[in-house]
């Protein structure tokens, strides 16, 4: 006990000697004496690697490290056989956990994880999913068609579906003239980088939660698929009514290629994930969802992603670009875009070969 | 005592390193985890406060004419500031969260508080797609409840909007419904949260004081039979040990008294720690003999 008070006056980084091997009476103590000053190695090594600083570690230590661990896990299982010290058992218990986490801890930062997930491990869980994809696709397709039909009977259901925010003018009823004027460019830029931003906020969101219903077996994720489509369904009803309907598809395409297909990526994660706890097959539930939610968040990782540009577009061009034509071309080539990266660039999986 | 034992085991866990060394781990108590999260942010907001602070400092004048660009329409600059600010605050919010438990202590500042850390729950690799998937789903199991559950109370979506709080409630008590203590991003992310120990080594016992069985106060040597020392089992001697590394010495005589009555000598005073130092050694030196043989004593009973 004193000589402990007096290597705390000496501050923390003075190692305190060891006593003499010899002088310990029991077996144990001797045992925990030979092997003390590698696990304070193993400690001092541990501490810097917690605190980011691996650079800082001489090339002797990094080397030591896995040996270190080893050592003082054996330590750990011997000591657990011979010794009642519970003091040494409590230390090298933590001290063992906190070398595993380093050993077998992140191996990637967020930036490294961030260029591997944009150089392939993005289009490869998307490629994954194919099956969800096809589900939630066809889900969309009928979603839509069902808000169209839906509308068409009774046009109550409009007022029903539509957000109050989207029926200004756009209401059954209105007049040709009125629905092209909706669908305009507005006359200048002002305004509108905000509203791309809000709208980035708002559209992950949604997107977000239609993943995170997947973990209700998927059925939320995908009433949310139908309700959005037959929102648009809806819409298109309207516009087609007029006979604009081309004009709306471009007028939707600036973004909607982008928007909609990020939106079939979040519903068809948050089926996947749904899917694999429903029929895990032969792992355990538990297993199978965290398999499908890793897979899962890596995609709606991009899913946020492309929503960030479809609110770009949403704000600048589909603002700016008038023309039915070119609308449609940048639409187009957006689709083309995401298809190609998702579906036709498959670099080599780097941790395949592993 | 027995209570606080066995609430102890019952968060007690064990993985299976690569080498074949079962560790323990305990899973983290589910009122720390609340806590760190207060804390988490508490610390997020208190850092943006600060950022806009500086900001408003040193663009102060920017700012104002970016509100008078409201009005007039001269405000591009300061419209790009409000979208660096939105995007910014989405950023920094899973930011925080990501970049922390990415990092080597695989916690948040909160969790480190409390003693906390992010692990994968099959032993293997923390990943980053776990890291992701698990924080993606707080939004689900924390704000959209609480802002169901406020929009209930209010009565503004009548009966569907108290439908939705009940749904969403579920995901927000899901912790406390299985052993684990596994947020609804947790089994997603195939993750749990457990204890981050960190001790530091205590010194041997056995090196130091009376321990040799010598008095250095009185010059008494205390040796005890077997008979003397099998009353006693590994519980209380560690009970013992605890009592030598962290009791007051005022604490020391009652103990003890206490042994001194039970193996049948007449208590002295004045030497007690001596007394003490040189039974724990003595009664360890008997069982862990003991143990290397097989023999096991759990405690005074057994």
């Amino acid at each position: 006990m004193k000589a402990s008070g007096f290597a705390k006056w000496m501050g923390r980084n003075t190692v305190a000697t060891p006593p003499d091997i010899e002088s310990a009476a029991l077996r144990s103590d001797r045992f925990r004496l030979e092997r003390e000053n590698d696990w304070i190695r193993l400690e001092a090594i541990l501490r810097r690697m917690e605190r980011g600083r691996v650079r800082g570690l001489s090339d002797d230590d990094l080397l030591a490290l896995p040996t270190l661990y080893r050592t003082a896990a054996s330590s750990l299982s011997v000591a657990r056989e011979t010794s009642l010290d519970a003091a040494t058992l409590k230390y090298l218990e933590s001290l063992v956990q906190r070398a595993w986490f380093q050993v077998y801890g992140p191996r990637q930062g967020l930036f490294s994880w961030l260029r591997g997930f944009l150089m392939g491990g993005w289009s490869r869980a998307v490629r994954e999913i194919w099956l969800d994809i096809c589900i939630a696709f066809a889900v969309m397709v009928a979603g839509s068609i069902v808000g169209w039909i839906l509308v068409e009977r009774d046009r109550e259901w409009y007022y029903a579906l539509v957000p109050a925010q989207f029926t200004d003018s756009r209401v059954p009823g209105a007049t040709r003239e009125q629905l092209l004027e909706s669908l305009a460019t507005t006359e200048d830029a002002g305004g509108l980088s905000v509203f791309a931003a809000s709208l980035f906020s708002n559209n992950a969101g949604v997107a977000i939660l239609a993943f995170a219903l997947g973990f209700a077996f998927g059925i939320p994720s995908l009433l949310l698929l139908v309700h959005n489509m037959a929102v648009l369904g809806a819409m298109i009803w309207l516009f087609a009514g007029q006979g604009l309907g081309l004009e709306f598809a471009a007028w939707l395409s600036v973004h909607g290629t982008t928007e909609l297909f990020a939106i079939l990526l979040a519903g068809a994660a948050g089926m996947h994930i749904g899917r694999s706890m429903a029929f895990p097959g032969d792992r355990s539930i538990l297993a199978a969802a965290a398999e499908s939610g890793r897979r899962g968040a890596l995609v709606m990782t991009g899913v946020v992603l492309m929503m960030v540009v479809a609110a770009i577009l949403e704000a600048f061009p589909r603002q700016l670009v008038g023309g039915t034509f070119d609308r449609l071309l940048i639409g187009g080539t957006f689709l083309l875009a995401w298809i190609t990266y998702f579906f036709i660039y498959r670099p080599t999986n780097p941790e395949a070969d592993q | 005592m027995n209570a606080a034992v066995s609430s102890l085991d019952a968060r007690r866990r064990e993985i299976v390193t690569p080498e074949g060394i079962t560790l323990p781990v305990r899973v983290g108590a589910r009122m720390s985890r609340v806590g760190a999260l207060l804390l988490d942010f508490t610390f997020l907001y208190v850092g943006l406060l600060i950022v806009f602070f500086i900001l408003a400092l040193t663009l102060g004048s920017l700012f104002a004419a970016m509100i008078d660009g409201l009005d007039s329409e001269i405000g591009g600059l300061g419209e790009l500031i409000v979208v660096i600010i939105i995007l910014f605050l989405f950023i920094a919010r899973y930011g925080y969260f990501l970049s922390m438990e990415l990092g080597p202590r695989g916690a948040t500042w909160g969790k480190r508080i409390v003693g906390l850390r992010v692990a994968a729950r099959d032993g293997g690799r923390l990943t980053a797609d776990a890291v992701i998937a698990r924080n993606l789903l707080r939004d689900i199991e924390l704000f959209l409840p609480l802002a169901f559950i406020s929009a209930a109370g209010e009565g503004q979506m009548g009966n569907a909007g108290l439908a939705g709080a009940v749904w969403f409630a579920i995901f927000m008590a899901f912790p406390f419904f299985n052993k684990d203590a596994l947020r609804a991003g947790d089994l997603i992310a195939g993750t749990w949260v457990v204890e981050a120990p960190r001790t530091k080594l205590a010194d041997t016992l056995s090196t130091q004081g009376a321990a040799s069985g010598t008095s250095a106060v009185t010059g008494t040597r205390y040796e005890f039979s077997d008979e003397e020392l099998s009353i006693y089992g590994e519980h209380e001697l560690q009970t013992l040990e605890q009592l030598l590394r962290h009791a007051k010495e005022d604490a020391l005589p009652d103990v003890h008294a206490a042994i001194c009555r039970k193996i049948g000598w007449a208590p002295g005073a004045g030497d007690e720690r001596a007394f003490l130092e040189a039974f724990y050694a003595q009664l360890r030196a008997k069982l862990e003999g003991d143990m290397r043989f097989g023999k096991r004593k759990k405690d005074k009973f057994s």
